[in-house]
């Protein structure tokens, strides 16, 4: 029988990721930064725009008085983890619930299950945040931020449903066999055996979804949330700074994604290890 | 005098200092020449002249920019494109641009000018020139009835607790830090999701350019009210160019101040336009 471990492909050093990175693809990864950073300047270079990067760093903070005020960006992002991280957490939620419906529930539950996901995979995002917003919120009295949040998760939700009820699924079936000849009950075959293994696959597509979902917030600026992408152009139509502007909230999203990958990975090393499995 | 006493002498040094001069001033101006004959001929009116087509960039908005019921764009901004494009003996051609794009569009050269009832702050002609002031636009408000109910004055909505709205990138938009400061300021890509924030009673009062607010209190009596009637402020709407072009500027200020100063041209425009309703049936519903 195999166990969910022993199908994880290539072993791998437990070296932490620093070290395991060779100074070759370090070099690659500078090379394509460059590459593309190059590209940038010279296309604005060839239309002869007029950088002024000085004006940036005022719009992520200021000193007045010795004391530190954040600007838009920085409080653009602060919103925008905020509720791309509740709207994870209810996404998760509301992804097991699906999933768990679409496995073991009744037809009835199947039908809603799929019915969900169904709709929600299959339309824009955007014509789900106006639905939310103009047809829904005004009808159970919801804020423009706490619409934002659930259109998020019912969306998010719709896609980590999928991914949980693969993770399920991809449990070998000798372990739910294996569990339940030990006497398990269902719950417990799902609590002690199936769910330990799913997660650790779960890992890899989860992360993907969370930025996913991360970028995906950035539509709410179109309910005027005061997230990143608002902040970010409204500065714009103050300032026609469009280049500068634009390459920074880049950069802010790149950054808040990579640390995601980057930590999850760590994790996953952690989880991968023997000991924990 | 041998040598040395020659080279000491202040003449022969100064002598030779004028000459060098004189030859650099000279070729100084030479230069300046050509540098002056290469600038005119890369000026944007060079370029206008010689493709025979003026292209202008502008928003969708009312009643600056519309589409009518042939699907053409009319309304003010249309009208003054034209009327520049005929006194330069060019054609029109009109670019209609989302607000977000217009100014990189702008600067990589896909159109001559922005006439898009922009707004001259300085913050903005950090990165564009502006032309003179071609229209001042009068900026109002209409509230929402129950939020706003008694309030008659700006300084009603000048509270950290007051929501107002209004469409990204107006003239209107650009009022509220300077008359509204304490109020939060949200902004829509559209005319339509903001008026519905005033009309669901989730903003307090939405800011436009006359004669949005007449018109949208008359389209919902029964939620939308008038604070006062008039505009609050007014905004002066300018061309927008690339920088480092003084011949295209020099063109359209004059262009502007003949038409402003000497003749009625653009006042009348601006009365038919934004003084009256008379194009309405012109419009898409």
């Amino acid at each position: 029988m195999q166990s969910a471990t022993e199908t994880r492909a290539p072993p791998r050093s437990h070296a932490p990721w620093w070290r395991r990175w060779r100074i070759a693809e370090a070099a690659k990864v500078v090379a394509l930064a460059g590459a593309l950073g190059w590209l940038v300047v010279r296309g604005a270079g060839s239309i002869g725009y007029n950088w002024q990067w000085f004006q940036v760093p005022r719009y992520l903070w200021r000193v007045v008085d010795g004391e530190l005020i954040w600007g838009p960006l920085v409080k653009g992002l602060m919103v925008t983890l905020q509720m791309s991280g509740i709207a994870l957490v209810l996404a998760l939620l509301l992804g097991v619930v699906t999933a768990i419906f679409r496995l073991v529930g009744t037809r009835m539950q199947r039908a809603v299950a799929r019915t969900y996901l169904e709709v929600i995979r299959n339309t824009p995002l955007l014509m789900q945040i106006y639905v939310f917003y103009f047809v829904v919120a005004p009808l159970i009295g919801l804020d423009r931020y706490a619409t934002g949040v659930i259109a998020l998760a019912v969306f998010g939700g719709a896609f980590a449903s999928e991914i949980v009820r693969a993770g399920i699924e991809a449990v070998p079936r000798g372990q739910w066999e294996a569990a339940a000849s030990l006497g398990l009950t269902r719950t417990q075959v799902y609590r002690l055996v199936v769910l330990p293994q799913a997660l650790r696959l779960l890992l890899p597509p989860l992360t993907g979804q969370a930025i996913t979902l991360i970028k995906a917030s950035a539509i709410v600026s179109v309910i005027a949330v005061f997230d990143l992408t608002t902040e970010g152009r409204n500065i714009i139509s103050d300032t026609f700074l469009t280049f500068e502007i634009w390459l920074t909230v880049a950069a802010i999203y790149l950054a808040v994604t990579l640390t995601i990958s980057l930590a999850v990975g760590a994790l996953e090393r952690r989880l991968g290890e023997p000991a924990a499995a | 005098m041998n040598r040395r006493d020659i080279l000491k002498t202040p003449i022969l040094p100064a002598a030779a200092g004028a000459l060098l001069a004189g030859g650099a001033v000279q070729q100084a101006q030479a230069q300046g020449g050509e540098i002056r004959t290469a600038l005119a001929a890369s000026s944007l009116i060079e370029e206008i002249k010689k493709r025979g087509t003026l292209r202008v960039a502008y928003g969708a908005f009312k009643p600056w920019a519309m589409r009518s019921k042939t699907g053409d764009y009319i309304g003010f901004e249309i009208d003054v494109a034209k009327e520049l494009a005929k006194d330069l003996g060019v054609t029109f051609e009109g670019f209609p641009t989302a607000w977000d794009g217009i100014i990189p569009a702008l600067l990589a050269g896909r159109f001559d000018v922005i006439i898009g009832g922009m707004s001259v702050t300085v913050a903005r002609n950090l990165t564009v020139n502006f032309s003179d002031g071609y229209n001042d636009t009068g900026v109002g408000i209409f509230a929402n009835k129950r939020l706003a109910a008694g309030w008659t004055k700006l300084e009603d909505f000048n509270k950290a607790e007051v929501t107002i709205v209004a469409r990204r990138g107006t003239p209107a938009a650009n009022s509220v830090g300077v008359v509204m400061p304490k109020a939060t300021l949200r902004q829509f890509d559209e005319e339509s999701p903001a008026l519905q924030e005033v009309v669901n009673g989730r903003a307090h009062a939405m800011v436009g350019s006359i004669p949005l607010p007449a018109h949208s209190v008359r389209r919902y009596p029964n939620e939308l009210v008038l604070p006062f009637s008039g505009p609050y402020r007014r905004e002066v709407s300018a061309f927008a160019v690339r920088k480092g072009d003084p011949d295209a500027l020099n063109v359209f200020n004059n262009w502007i101040k003949l038409k402003r100063d000497l003749s009625s041209y653009l006042a009348d425009r601006n009365a038919y336009w934004f003084g009256s309703l008379d194009w309405e049936d012109q419009i898409q519903p």
